[in-house]
């Protein structure tokens, strides 16, 4: 199956230095928060910006979800801060 | 009436207000953001999460139109790098009763603050930078709209 696409906003982008990376395809019964883990485990920016997931919101194919919910065939996944607009 | 409009370039807010005032409800309601100086910031930068913003903000208004008995509803957000005094978010609803107007106008605004992908940087006058941190009020504010919870 395709890879996945993760995309990062605001400080979790600035602190990995990317806007966007692909990703094998995580195992069938990955959640979101497992991922996470695993490109946290990287070090580094990935390690700073994804360390603490009580910081952290995420969405699949553009819709937010919990971080224990499943990726499943997900296309694209978005990592980043609580939202501040309005 | 559903217009959603998420841009960088300002808006008219009196032209807003006119296309809702001729659908002729008799009650409109508005919301005006503007960026708030002070503290030395020079500069807000928004940034947003294109592919998903304009269906989110969509689906925030379908909910106020299924709320609420709305004639129209107008929502405008901008991106980019905004100075202070500038127009950030307009909210305008309108219905033939002032009630339902002014409530849908509150849920949006307070919707847009926690549901919509948005993130606002600060810049300041001596170079410094920093994210705006998400409040827990804003998003006890949104839940509070929740009438299953």
């Amino acid at each position: 199956m395709a890879a996945l696409t993760i995309v990062y906003f605001a400080w979790v982008r600035e602190r990995i230095g990317l806007d966007e990376e692909q990703v094998a395809r995580p195992e069938p019964g990955a959640t979101v928060a497992d991922l996470v883990a695993e490109l946290a485990a990287r070090g580094g920016g990935h390690a700073e910006a994804l360390g603490d997931t009580a910081r952290l919101r995420a969405a699949l194919d553009q819709r937010f979800v919990p971080l224990d919910t499943l990726i499943g065939d997900a296309r694209e996944l978005a990592l980043f801060p609580p939202v501040t607009g309005g | 009436m559903k217009r959603v409009a998420v841009q960088a370039g300002d808006f008219d807010v009196a032209a807003e207000l006119a296309a809702l005032e001729a659908l002729g409800g008799g009650g409109v309601a508005s919301f005006t953001g503007v960026v708030r100086g002070g503290g030395g910031l020079i500069a807000l930068e928004l940034e947003h999460y294109p592919a998903m913003t304009q269906a989110q903000v969509d689906r925030i208004c379908d909910e106020a139109m299924a709320r609420w008995p709305l004639l129209g509803l107008s929502v405008i957000h901008r991106f980019g790098r905004l100075e202070p005094g500038a127009r950030i978010v307009f909210v305008g609803t309108a219905s033939r009763h002032r009630t339902a107007a002014l409530e849908s106008c509150a849920f949006l605004i307070d919707w847009l603050k926690s549901e919509a992908p948005f993130w606002k940087k600060e810049h300041f006058a001596d170079g410094a930078t920093g994210w705006v941190e998400a409040l827990a009020e804003d998003e006890v504010k949104a839940k509070g709209w929740n009438s299953d919870d």
